[in-house]
């Protein structure tokens, strides 16, 4: 006989479970840009996934001499993640120094899965991003499966920073270039490869806050703060600023939003909390794009936040009952 | 260029001794004045800061030990007396020498003389386990095994012994500080005086159940019969809730109980030799018989003497027959 | 219309009402009955009948050990074998009275017919003595005595109250079907309990994963109010099933809109909660004299074959009702007393039944046993899961490192111990386990805290006086 302290009942939602569904939101992302990027894609992937996995694998089992925690499918989420996040042409081995530092850096250092107080596939590409520039901005314009006129090129964010400083205006960026938002939409415009389809991201992001793994405060709140902030600059100067929609789909806002920034262990606990990390990616990812000397600020608006949290945390809390 | 330098000698010297001077001025202005006495006391500590006295830790024992009329209410268990001399001497008061003291598990459940009842499966905690039921074999008193005291020990004195499932106290390591008396929610763990050469004799149970359903729950269990009590020439032992008890005031570890106990709940440790079990029970009945002898004599002259009275010595009888 | 609930956290575990369609059904009197005399909250009754007495079923047998406490009554009739120790379903040794059975001999003045008696007493202070002598306890699960509830202290006034049908906790059917074939009884207990009260308004709350019970409770209410005016105010409402909507704060949050405040009672918001089998022992106790010596018992779960609702004399020992219905199935392996969520696993089957059993659980390996706990995920799953709020991931962590001011400043003394947090925590950490015990610590820092304040203060008037 068994005896234990209530409740003898558990749900059936375990961890493995929840980052499986996560793996599972990301999968049409994946699929699309396998589809659009070809086998090149593929290859980024398997080396991200497979290394994150055995770096995780080998630091529990030979480093902390405890059981392996692969089996919790944390480790696979982060080698999707930090792949969607590079370049298609991205060498393996430059891949696999991202997956090092992403799971051995950011991840083991701190104890592991729920105790790193940064996305580790952010800092994953971060690095990377910092030490190998050449790589990490050579981007290419999807060809299709198994296409093998690789165009290499900009992304529109990249093209407009660049047009803008050479003083260029918006508009004429744009026609120049021939940048629609259709294009966005369906997957067909330089980036990493998870940017590359909104659509499919967006279908992730339903997919989870439907099966209830994230709430989707977080998001919204970014979405939201990117549009209305994005909307006073392009009003007050459209020749200098891009406009909202334009910034809503391009970079990695919508992967960051939906997948990075609403990652359990570095977002705030509480809803409130949520919104206001929210608002405060959103803010400093726009302030980096207007402003900064990067085209993209998405990965560092979000490690910014991620810093917050503990304050975050420890400002906001649950609504009591029966307490003011 | 030379100019540079000294400027900068200069400048970062002036800071220093400006810096120096401040924080001698703050040192000055909010100096706590305190008896000397204190920390020449708190030197004298060990400093293990354990609680063991009843203080927060060693400053708060020098603080209240400097304030107090006599040393009677303050004694350092991990110290012992060659601590409190050295601060009664700072202090110029005298010290009674307590005897050294050591924690004794008086649990001698284990694995073959307790059969488990049901499987535990809740936190691995004896306090979480306590609150919760009986625990997980017959015996509602004995040790839960958890290892509560062995979390709370600082000195790495107890440890769990896998094979018999109880706590063992490593006698060289024990300071008596009694934090392990503090964490057993059983009350099975008690400071005892160490004895000569670190001989004890102790009943290693404290199961209040009547004698059959103890003996029911655990091989080992005292079983309330009371034969240590009537054999025990020093008036040492107590029976009190059906759980005999030695005490180690009057005990004078003639091992007479722990030849004659039926259960072998009584231990004797660090003996020099073995216990010859039937040598001394037969110097008891010999001891008896002769007891009676001279009692049915004594009862034969008083019958001689006056009117017939019941015969004294007619539980030894019993006994006797039962230890046949 | 939206579904009412509770405003705060809550889970939705599978509610496994198997044994619902199960007449209650009445269990033979068993050859001994072990009577615990303590059953209630508060202080333990003190036995008044000695080793050799005859006693009759329905006689008192241990009177009120104080203020906080509850008659207990024989709930058969034989000889008294034994007061003493015997061990509980924990283990752990309870005074208990044995009593051998011989025959079914009731004491005088206890109406054992089917007669519905649906004109009440007018008078408070007569109903309250009768629930007292009846010797009634809630038996939502905490058992508190119904009389000390229904005597709320001077200047607090109640505005509703409230008839708890919402058995939320899963498996658990014995409120279900005493509202199905009680359910007049429960209306005019309801009635009574009201009156005691005197208050105007009284709501019969019911989850809505039970709709024949709102229908059939419906109708009796609507009947009953056409024959005397004692009914009015007697309202039914159907409420969203979600658990722990039975748990009494979160009722009156539900029902009134109501939060009672930390360390209070639901009387400081005007409210007073009571169970529906609560409402039945009242009917009986105040038309029927009757007193407390039975009650429901749902006897369920997927791996026993033989569900079944039964009407149990307090006091039966635990294996006799599992041996009536055919025995601890080979797969069980753990047997809990009360539902899935709040129970108690059972370590001792010789145990006997109290007035609050409301269930006797088989649960599986599978379904029961505790995965091995990993690190937190801080997903705030358990935060969101929360009733009260709490956030326990932080309380957990808190507790850990002894920091009670903390643990206090972040209210753990608020919690209910519902297990939400533990169902819904995906890592399995046992968060309960270890709030539980820091909730206990802290009520006992509180508890000192506040009598040295009276002390202080006690002193201090009698220094000016």
């Amino acid at each position: 006989m068994l005896v234990s302290p209530n409740p003898h009942l558990h749900s059936k939602t375990t961890t493995a479970v929840l980052m499986r569904d996560v793996v599972i939101a990301l999968l049409p992302a994946v699929i699309v840009s396998v589809v659009f990027y070809g086998w090149k894609e593929l290859l980024v992937l398997a080396v991200s996934v497979l290394s994150c996995v055995l770096v995780e694998y080998l630091i529990t089992r030979y480093c902390l001499k405890k059981a392996s925690t692969i089996g919790d499918w944390s480790a696979i989420v982060t080698g999707i993640l930090l792949a969607l996040n590079l370049p298609t042409t991205t060498p393996w081995w430059v891949v696999f120094i991202g997956a090092l530092v992403a799971i051995g850096v950011a991840k083991m250092t701190f104890g592991g899965l729920g105790q790193n107080v940064f996305n580790p596939a952010l800092v994953g590409r971060v690095f990377l991003l910092i030490s190998f520039p050449t790589y990490m901005t050579h981007w290419e314009i999807p060809q299709g499966l198994f296409g093998v006129d690789a165009i290499s090129g900009a992304t529109p964010l990249g093209v407009i920073k660049e047009g803008l400083m050479q003083g260029a205006s918006v508009p004429e960026l744009m026609a120049q270039h021939g940048y629609s938002y259709s294009q966005m939409l369906f997957a067909n415009i330089g980036g990493s490869a998870g940017e590359a389809c909104a659509i499919a991201i967006l279908v992730g992001f339903i997919y989870l806050v439907a099966r209830k793994v994230i709430k989707p405060w977080i998001t919204l709140s970014i979405l939201g703060t990117v549009a209305a902030v994005s909307c006073i600059f392009w009003l007050a100067n459209p020749a200098q600023f891009t406009d909202p929609l334009f910034n809503l789909l391009t970079g990695g806002l919508l992967l960051g939003s939906c997948f990075m920034a609403t990652d359990y262990v570095t977002s705030p606990m509480t809803t409130k909390g949520g919104i206001i990390f929210g608002i405060g990616i959103g803010f400093i990812t726009l302030m980096i794009r207007y402003f900064g000397s990067y085209p993209e600020g998405m990965s560092f608006a979000i490690l910014i936040m991620n810093s917050t949290v503990p304050l975050l945390n420890n400002w906001f809390h649950q609504k009591k009952y029966g307490r003011a | 260029m030379i100019t540079t330098i000294i400027w900068t000698i200069a400048i970062i010297s002036g800071l220093g001794l400006l810096l120096a001077l401040t924080l001698y001025l703050v040192a000055q202005r909010f100096k706590v004045e305190e008896d000397p006495r204190i920390e020449l006391v708190e030197k004298a500590m060990p400093g293990a800061n354990c609680g063991g006295c009843g203080f927060a830790g060693c400053h708060a024992f020098a603080d209240s030990a400097v304030k107090a009329p006599n040393l009677d209410n303050h004694f350092c268990p991990v110290g012992g007396n060659e601590t409190m001399k050295k601060v009664a001497e700072i202090l110029g008061y005298e010290i009674k020498e307590k005897a050294p003291m050591v924690a004794v598990v008086r649990c001698n459940g284990t694995c073959t003389n307790r059969p488990k009842v049901n499987d535990y499966d809740g936190s691995i905690s004896c306090k979480v386990k306590a609150s919760l039921y009986a625990g997980d074999t017959g015996c509602a008193f004995g040790c839960l095994g958890c290892g509560d005291c062995v979390a709370a020990c600082q000195f790495g004195a107890l440890s769990m012994d896998p094979e018999t499932g109880l706590p063992v106290v490593d006698e060289s390591k024990c300071t008596a500080c009694g934090a392990c008396t503090k964490a057993c929610p059983k009350a099975i763990i008690e400071l005892r005086k160490k004895g000569p050469r670190g001989m004890r004799e102790y009943v290693s149970c404290v199961n209040k159940d009547k004698g059959p359903a103890a003996k029911k729950a655990c091989a080992a269990a005292c079983i309330g019969c009371g034969i240590c009590v009537k054999t025990c020439t020093h008036g040492a032992i107590v029976l009190e809730n059906n759980v005999a008890y030695i005490d180690p005031e009057k005990c004078k570890l003639c091992r007479e109980c722990e030849a004659m106990c039926p259960t072998g709940a009584i231990h004797g440790v660090n003996f020099p030799k073995p216990l010859d079990k039937d040598a001394v029970k037969a110097r008891i009945q010999e001891r008896q018989k002769k007891a009676r002898e001279a009692a049915a004599a004594a009862a034969e002259a008083a019958k001689a003497a006056t009117a017939p009275q019941p015969v004294e010595g007619n539980n030894e009888v019993k006994k006797e027959e039962n230890n046949g | 219309m939206a579904r009412r609930t509770f405003s705060i956290g809550g889970v939705h575990p599978n509610d496994a009402k198997i044994s619902r369609d199960c007449k209650i059904e009445t269990l033979p009197t068993p050859p001994v009955v072990y009577i615990a005399v303590a059953q209630h909250i508060g202080a333990p009754a003190k036995p008044v009948v000695a080793v050799g007495d005859k006693v009759k079923a329905g006689q008192v047998i241990a009177e009120p050990g104080g203020f906080m406490s509850a008659y207990i009554h024989s709930s058969v009739s034989g000889t008294v074998k034994s007061i003493g120790p015997r061990k509980d379903l924990s283990g752990n040794n309870q005074t208990v009275v044995e009593i051998a059975v011989e025959g079914d001999e009731w004491m005088e003045g206890i109406d054992r017919t089917d007669t519905l008696i649906t004109e009440i007493p007018q008078d408070p202070k007569e109903i309250i003595e009768k629930i007292k002598l009846g010797g009634v306890v809630g038996l939502g699960g905490a058992t508190f005595p119904t009389h000390v509830k229904l005597s709320p202290p001077p200047g607090k006034k109640c505005e509703m109250l409230i008839i708890n049908g919402c058995e939320c906790e899963p498996y658990l059917t014995s409120d279900f079907r005493t509202l199905l074939e009680k359910g007049e009884q429960v209306v005019i207990g309801t009635a009574i309990i009201k009156k005691a009260l005197g208050v105007d308004k009284a709501t019969i709350a019911i989850e809505d994963n039970k709709p024949e019970a709102i229908e059939h409770i419906t109708k009796v209410v609507e009947g009953l109010k056409a024959k005397s005016a004692d009914y009015a105010g007697i309202e039914v409402l159907s409420l969203m099933k979600k658990y722990p909507e039975g748990g009494e704060k979160q009722l009156i949050d539900a029902v009134m809109h109501r939060q009672v405040k930390s360390g209070g009672l639901p009387i400081d918001v005007g409210a007073v909660v009571d169970n529906v089998c609560t409402a039945l022992a009242v009917y009986e106790a105040v038309q029927k004299n009757k007193p407390l010596v039975d009650n429901s018992v749902t006897v369920t779960g997927e791996c026993f074959p033989h569900q079944a609702n039964l009407l149990v004399r307090v006091g039966t020992p635990l294996n006799y009702i599992i041996d009536y219905l055919g025995g601890v199935p080979e797969n069980a392996a753990k047997v809990i007393s009360g539902g899935p969520m709040m129970g108690k696993a059972i370590a001792n089957l010789e145990a006997a039944t109290l007035k609050g059993t409301g269930g006797l659980l088989f649960l599986t390996r599978e379904q029961t046993k505790r995965m091995p706990d990993s690190s937190c995920i801080r997903c705030g799953k358990c935060a969101d899961a929360c009733p009260m709020g709490l956030e326990p991931f932080l309380l957990n962590r808190l507790a850990k490192a002894g920091n009670t001011e903390a643990l206090e400043e972040n209210a753990v003394q608020d919690c209910i111990m519902c297990g939400c947090c533990l169902y819904s925590c995906p890592a399995g950490i046992p968060l309960l386990d270890v709030i539980s015990q820091a909730r206990g610590q802290i009520m006992g820092i509180m508890k000192a805290r506040a009598a040295a304040a009276k002390a202080a203060a006690e002193a201090a008037k009698a220094k000016t006086e």
